[in-house]
């Protein structure tokens, strides 16, 4: 099935960034209604830069691969970068297969893109993404 | 075929005999949709009866049959094709009524079983209301004081527990509930604490839609009478599958859905004892339901009439009419249910015989067939529910992965997700062993 690719297999099983840490900017939970799965998710900047995202992903092989990938893309660079990442990512995941994903900006990511011809499981896929824009928007402004 | 000794018996006290093989392929003869194939020229295996049933063409036929020649509008016309109209919605009414026990007048009918479940919460409100503001007569019964209290369980559905909390919070009233034990029944120990005199209402299921538990209906509703309460059965996942008789079950009120039971979607039903109808404020108000309509005020229509505002869905009644004629002659003498009763009830006992020798799948609710109906909900040790359902989904086989709308029940269990099997009349047991096939390609994938 393409749907798990061994590299969403992976990610799943030994997803990066896993666990919460400290210190963090904001934290945020997000749940997807129809099935439970869950993320609970913190971010930390350095100035511009991402310098850490923290979670626990209780959910599907999907939303915790997708955790890790999004781990894997965005920490160590800027927010502009990340927040177009997860624009890509979203593009991506909702265009129903037409839209394979660009190695170059996705990394890993491009794994993913088997799940935009299961509608179901994109919410499952855009979860942590959700949850880490979210949580961008929540960090305090510096004084 | 055998069953291991941890399996009730298949055939069932009253003697009904499960399908013959034979049998089984003519009643899915009947299914237009078993013929499709999915994912890949997949046959489709439908496991999902619970969330929905599928249809006879018999039912497919009546709906149309009813729009190619009698359609009109119900109870709103003297000119022949009304009188049509009406005679079968009306007819309906009654096949239904008898296909759980009871007189026609008992039975309304509603867009779904979520919305016969409101209109019961909804009655209480209204009265509360009337009484409070004194802007019109109400039966105690259905005044609730501040205090008062609403009891439902830990197994609900959210459709027997929402309406519950709305009600509690338009009326100051509080909700309890009966807990669920470590095997998936409910914990009748603290029955006599949880109910008492402050108790006005009652409201379980009748068969989990996860656990698939079977709960001790005629206890309840003798406990909440005892204490002066109603009762108010969520038969959703009963009638469908087993022979119910609702009066004689001792309840005041039950829902159940006719897209559960083969028939079309947008045809709910609310039985209740005629007096208690009568009781009850209507819910949705209009047309059709009224008596006497003044811009001063309006009467209402007596029972069943009161709750059925708007112009019916009388094709959707008469298609659910054949669903009921469909089930009923699945066995010899109208004994259909006793016969679909005994034929799930050997799925169950053959899947959870088969799970059983899976040390890497646990199954929820009670551990024997005679305690359970048609429903199997399991987890797999270390794999999503969603991962499951996705695997399984590959080979063609459609089953239900989530909280299935009881989300505190999988919170109370400990588990954020779940598998769900439901049979209908038309699965076999090669359909069961798909299922465990598929459960070891789950397991091969993500091990």
């Amino acid at each position: 099935m393409d749907l798990y690719a061994e590299l969403i297999l992976e990610h799943a099983k030994r997803p990066h960034g896993a666990g919460l840490r400290e210190p963090f900017a904001a934290e945020v939970h997000h749940v997807n209604p129809t099935c439970g799965d869950e993320v609970t998710l913190r971010v930390d900047l350095d100035g511009d830069v991402v310098r850490d995202v923290s979670y626990d992903a209780l959910g599907c092989s999907i939303s915790r691969a997708s955790a890790s990938v999004l781990h894997e893309l965005v920490v160590g660079h800027r927010v502009e970068d990340g927040l177009a990442v997860h624009a890509a990512v979203r593009a991506m995941l909702t265009s129903r297969g037409t839209d394979a994903g660009d190695e170059d900006v996705l990394g890993d990511g491009v794994a993913l893109a088997g799940v935009a011809r299961y509608p179901a499981r994109v919410k499952c896929a855009l979860l942590s993404w959700m949850a880490f824009t979210d949580a961008l928007g929540r960090v305090p402004a510096e004084g | 075929m055998t069953l291991s000794s941890t399996s009730a018996p298949a055939v069932p006290a009253r003697g009904a005999q499960p399908f013959t093989d034979a049998e089984v392929a003519a009643v899915r003869a009947e299914f237009p949709i078993l013929a499709r194939t999915v994912r890949d020229g997949r046959p489709l295996v439908y496991l999902d009866s619970g969330a929905t049933s599928q249809k006879p063409r018999a039912v497919l036929d009546a709906e149309r049959d009813f729009y190619e020649r009698h359609n009109a509008a119900v109870h709103r016309g003297a000119h022949q094709l009304a009188e049509e109209a009406t005679d079968a919605y009306e007819a309906a009414r009654a096949a239904v009524a008898g296909f759980v026990g009871a007189p026609a007048e008992e039975v309304v009918f509603t867009k779904n079983a979520t919305e016969s479940l409101n209109l019961v919460a909804h009655a209480f409100s209204s009265a509360t209301a009337y009484r409070a503001l004194g802007t019109a007569e109400a039966d105690d019964r259905f005044v609730l004081r501040p205090g008062d209290e609403v009891v439902v369980t830990e197994m609900e559905h959210h459709a027997n527990l929402v309406p519950w909390q709305e009600l509690c919070r338009r009326t100051g009233a509080t909700l309890r509930w009966l807990g669920v034990t470590d095997d998936g029944h409910l914990d009748l120990a603290v029955l006599d604490r949880v109910l008492s005199p402050r108790t006005r209402v009652l409201a379980t299921t009748h068969v989990s839609n996860v656990l698939g538990t079977i709960t001790p209906v005629a206890e309840l509703a003798a406990a909440a009478h005892r204490v002066g309460a109603l009762f108010v059965l969520d038969a959703c996942q009963s009638v469908p599958h087993l022979p119910v008789d609702l009066p004689a079950l001792g309840v005041d009120l039950a829902a159940f859905s006719g897209h559960k039971m083969l028939g079309p979607y947008g045809v709910g039903l609310l039985w209740g004892r005629a007096e208690v109808l009568d009781a009850m404020p209507p819910f949705l108000t209009g047309g059709s339901m009224i008596e006497t309509v003044r811009m001063e005020g309006s009467t209402y229509a007596p029972a069943p009439q009161k709750f059925e505002a708007g112009v019916p869905m009388a094709a959707q009644a008469v298609g659910l009419h054949a669903a009921v004629d469909h089930l009923t002659a699945l066995g010899a003498d109208g004994t259909g249910m006793a016969r679909v009763e005994a034929h799930e009830r050997r799925l169950v006992g053959r899947l959870l015989d088969a799970l059983g020798e899976l040390p890497w799948v646990r199954v929820l609710g009670p551990a024997g067939t005679a305690e359970r109906g048609a429903v199997v909900s399991f987890v797999v040790d270390d794999v999503h529910a969603h991962d499951v359902g996705q695997v399984l989904d590959d080979e063609g086989i459609a089953v239900r992965v989530g909280h299935h709308c009881a989300w505190p029940l999988h919170r109370r269990l400990g588990v954020a997700a779940t598998t769900r099997v439901s049979f209908g009349p038309y699965n076999t047991a090669a359909e069961v062993d798909a299922v465990v096939t598929g459960l070891h390609r789950v397991r091969s994938v993500f091990a």
